[in-house]
């Protein structure tokens, strides 16, 4: 049979931003896929370099709509080590529970996308409608459905009140009760069962040469998680179960999911119940000493990190996001492969992909199967002699 | 375990129930309390002293001298004659704006006040810059 | 004046602009019904109609690269055949026009319209529509069979091939309308397939192909696309009535109406249903689902309906 190559995206109804990948298709199988990244760089990380900590922080909530809680509490555990600064005990809880509020939020849209992508649109409007829950109950504690800004330096920006607390409680127990009806559904369903399993196979030394991360990693037998493996804010002190599956599948990764949410409500409610008393921020000065910092995050999406440089001054010298997408998009383009057409746009969604967080400088070659990495050094040279070809001169600098 | 059509009882559930969406324009819509929306601004405690425009992550925010200021107080008897209190006008760019409400917290005089107004789209980008008097 | 009353029917009353105006009905019944399942709230009643317009006045784009003839024309083809289709269902009391045989010409004509969408997706020649179309074309040999297959067996037991017969027969014996059971659920899924809708809306999975068939179909030309497959879902709708359902049950007049009207919304209702409760399956999936059960439990209705024969003599 003659092989026709499909383009999916960077415009196409199963992405939500643009990002292509090049299908080369026998019949109605993939013999061969290549993912090209790149369509919506922003470059924040430079324009975070003009900004203030402070202002940053509004900056790096937007590097994802999903999980900004996620880029701005890795951010701000940077600024906040180079300060030297003790955050209040009850700041790091709420961090906590909004943090656990936006993987409920995130892995419930999941849900939702998945049924969508499979065509399952009854899935996709239930969760959704019962996503509404959590964003209400995070714009309850923070005043804003998606770009929560509770974090700022030093501490959170609103406490939490009795009342709020009892009215979190209570979606809590609603949203627990239809999850554990989604996993019966999706667990349950046929064409849920026959759309999923053995679709998307990441065995787990693939999973682990690739470096794959997140509820994708976990699916494939990998226990990585870094709420476990290097406790941060207060999840040393919670009580939670580290979730794998051995499917290696789409239907793993669904499993994963929704295993990890019901976690998630054991944890706002250990949170909730056990608020510490005392203060919510402490003062911390404009400039940050000079220094150099990483951390890590477990993002719904997995494993997120920040890097930041500090030259002494109130802006940050470098700051540097490694969302969890990137890591997790070396392992479609082999999920892809021998796969169906039918089953792309759920492989792709099974990683929860978020292409505008991803887009950075990286070159990625599979159809020679070499990665190729640039150094500063090749990236200058790159660069001059591109400015060359049109006629300015950067030698000298 | 496979079940087709698992979830054939609750869908027959939802064909007697109220829907979950609602008819947004012609229906308000529900926000919660301290939803962070429009910026207003109160110009009597305006001192003029440009923190917000400073911390202001998007630059949404002017503070400039208004066009009419108020005459010099009478001097008091015995004492130097005091500089007027200046008014300061507010312009606020709503299609920069990003509704962190960072300038609500850094003003030291609470001139600045956060609202639940949030319908602010509007089909004419000038009227998006609001000056505020 | 008696040239006049034939043209009338088939322009007016049972013909074409009944079945346009039902079929957008029908359209919002099937969209009302999945969004309120759904839990949302749906389209207004008008929905349809107003979609219909609205693409009536959008520009018409034929891509350089198709056949231009072909892809104006098929739209068309596929709408015509759809109207003739209707010509030998009985919609009220009686059908416009019936010989012995018409089960076997509706057949055929219903299949035209999936023969179209094949041509104009293959006409388009873009990466989208050629997939599109060999999914059509893969999917017409999944469900064409079980459709076939269920439909003769009330066409057996009734001893005729005449539409209108069998829904005489039926009428006359409703307890004979229960034994049909298996072959009218399997006539109904396939007729999900012929349709294209949710869980067989392969050809034009949104998620995988865009558009699929008719990913180049722009303005009026995908208009009449659109309304080509609503009104087959009314002609479907009318021939599963008149060969399981007994047609008007021996009604005249405008209680036959009501009643045709009453059963096919009966039977929308039970597609919406179908398309709420599962999720898309893949092609392969299709066909091994539609030869491995869905054909046998329409040819089990065949031998059962051999055997009743058998019995009523």
């Amino acid at each position: 049979m003659s092989k026709i190559t499909i383009p999916l995206g960077p415009q196409h109804p199963a992405l939500k931003e643009p990002e292509n990948f090049m299908l080369v298709l026998e019949g109605e199988q993939i013999s061969g896929a290549t993912v090209n990244l790149g369509y919506n760089h922003r470059g924040m990380e430079k324009a975070a370099e003009e900004r203030t900590y402070i202002q940053d922080l509004y900056l790096l909530e937007r590097v994802c709509g999903i999980c900004s809680h996620s880029h701005t509490t890795c951010y701000i555990t940077n600024v906040e080590e180079l300060a030297k600064c003790e955050t209040p005990k009850r700041a790091l809880a709420i961090r906590t529970l909004v943090a656990e509020l936006e993987r409920v939020h995130s892995h419930l849209l999941w849900l939702g996308v998945a049924g969508y992508e499979m065509g399952f649109e009854t899935l996709f409007m239930y969760t959704w409608r019962d996503r509404e829950q959590v964003l209400d109950c995070l714009e309850l504690i923070s005043g804003n459905r998606v770009h929560y800004s509770i974090n700022t330096i030093g501490g959170v920006r609103r406490d939490i009140t009795a009342e709020q607390k009892a009215e979190v409680l209570k979606r809590i127990d609603y949203l627990a009760e239809r999850t554990n009806y989604y996993i019966r559904l999706a667990t349950e369903e046929a064409t849920v069962l026959a759309r999923t399993q053995n679709v998307g196979k990441l065995p787990y030394d693939v999973a682990i040469e690739r470096g794959a991360i997140g509820p994708t990693a976990r699916a494939s037998g990998v226990a990585r998680d870094v709420r476990k493996n290097e406790p941060y804010l207060t999840y040393s002190e919670l009580d939670f179960k580290l979730i794998t599956a051995d499917s290696c599948d789409v239907f793993g990764r669904l499993v994963v999911r929704a295993l990890e949410l019901v976690e998630s409500y054991k944890i706002i409610r250990q949170v909730l119940n056990n608020l510490p008393e005392g203060p919510t921020a402490v003062k911390v000065p404009m400039r940050i000493p000079a220094g150099e910092a990483v951390n890590r995050y477990e993002a719904p999406r997995g494993e997120d990190i920040h890097y930041l440089k500090s030259n002494g001054t109130d802006k940050p010298e470098r700051v540097k996001v490694r969302a969890p997408t990137l890591a997790n998009l070396q392992s479609v383009a082999y999920m892809l492969e021998g796969g169906w057409l039918a089953d792309v746009p759920l492989v792709i969604a099974a990683i929860d992909p978020c292409m505008s967080c991803t887009d950075r400088a990286v070159v990625w070659d599979p159809k020679k199967g070499r990665k190729q990495t640039y150094g500063w050094e090749d990236l200058r040279k790159m660069a001059i002699e591109q400015y060359r070809r049109r006629g300015v001169d950067f030698t000298r600098l | 375990m496979k079940k087709p059509a698992r979830v054939f009882s609750e869908v027959v559930k939802h064909l007697f129930k109220k829907p979950a969406t609602c008819a947004y324009p012609f229906e308000p819509a529900r926000i919660m309390p301290h939803f962070r929306g429009r910026i207003a601004f109160e110009q009597d405690k305006c001192i003029g002293c440009q923190m917000c425009v400073r911390v202001c992550p998007s630059k949404a925010i002017e503070i400039v001298l208004s066009a009419d200021q108020p005459p010099a107080p009478a001097p008091v008897e015995g004492q130097p004659a005091g500089p007027a209190k200046k008014k300061f006008d507010c312009i606020m760019k709503l299609d920069h704006c990003v509704f962190c409400a960072q300038c609500v917290e850094t003003c030291p005089k609470k001139a600045l006040i956060m609202t639940q107004d949030f319908e602010l789209a509007h089909v004419n980008r000038k009227e998006l810059r609001r000056h505020y008097k | 004046m008696e040239a006049i009353i034939p043209l009338a029917k088939i322009i007016l009353f049972p013909g074409f602009l009944f079945l346009a105006v039902y079929g957008l009905f029908l359209q919002w019944v099937d969209r009302k019904l999945c969004a309120v399942m759904q839990n949302r709230m749906g389209p207004p009643w008008f929905q349809p109609a107003a979609d219909f317009i609205k693409l009536l006045a959008k520009e018409v784009i034929v891509p350089d690269a198709a056949e231009a003839a072909m892809f104006r024309v098929l739209p068309f083809f596929a709408m015509a055949a759809v109207m003739t289709a209707l010509v030998a269902i009985p919609v009220g009391s009686s059908a416009l026009f019936s010989f012995q045989g018409d089960l076997v010409a509706v057949i055929y004509l219903l299949t035209i319209p999936t023969v179209t969408f094949f041509l104009a997706g293959w006409s388009s020649t873009s990466p989208y529509a050629t997939v599109g179309s060999m999914r059509v074309l893969t999917q017409l040999f999944a469900y064409e069979v079980p459709l076939m297959l269920a439909l003769i067996g009330p066409a057996i037991l009734a001893g005729s091939w005449n539409i209108s017969e069998i829904a005489a027969f039926f009428s006359a014996h409703p307890a004979l309308i229960p034994a049909q059971l298996l072959g009218f659920a399997a006539a109904l899924i396939a007729l999900q397939g012929k349709l294209e809708r949710l869980p067989f809306d392969i050809p034009h999975a949104k998620n995988e192909i865009v558009g699929g068939q008719f990913t180049e179909y722009s303005g009026r030309l995908l208009d009449f696309f659109l309304l080509a497959v609503d009104m087959e879902l009314v002609v479907g709708a009318a021939l599963l009535n008149a060969v399981f359902l007994g047609g008007a049950l021996g009604l005249t007049g405008a209680a036959a109406i009501a009643v045709f009207l009453a059963k096919t919304l009966v039977i929308t209702f039970l597609l919406a249903l179908l398309k709420v409760l599962m999720a898309r399956i893949r092609i392969e999936q299709m066909i091994n689902f539609c030869w491995k059960y869905l054909a046998p439990i329409a040819m089990a209705q065949v031998v059962c309906d051999i055997l009743l024969k058998a019995k009523i003599g």
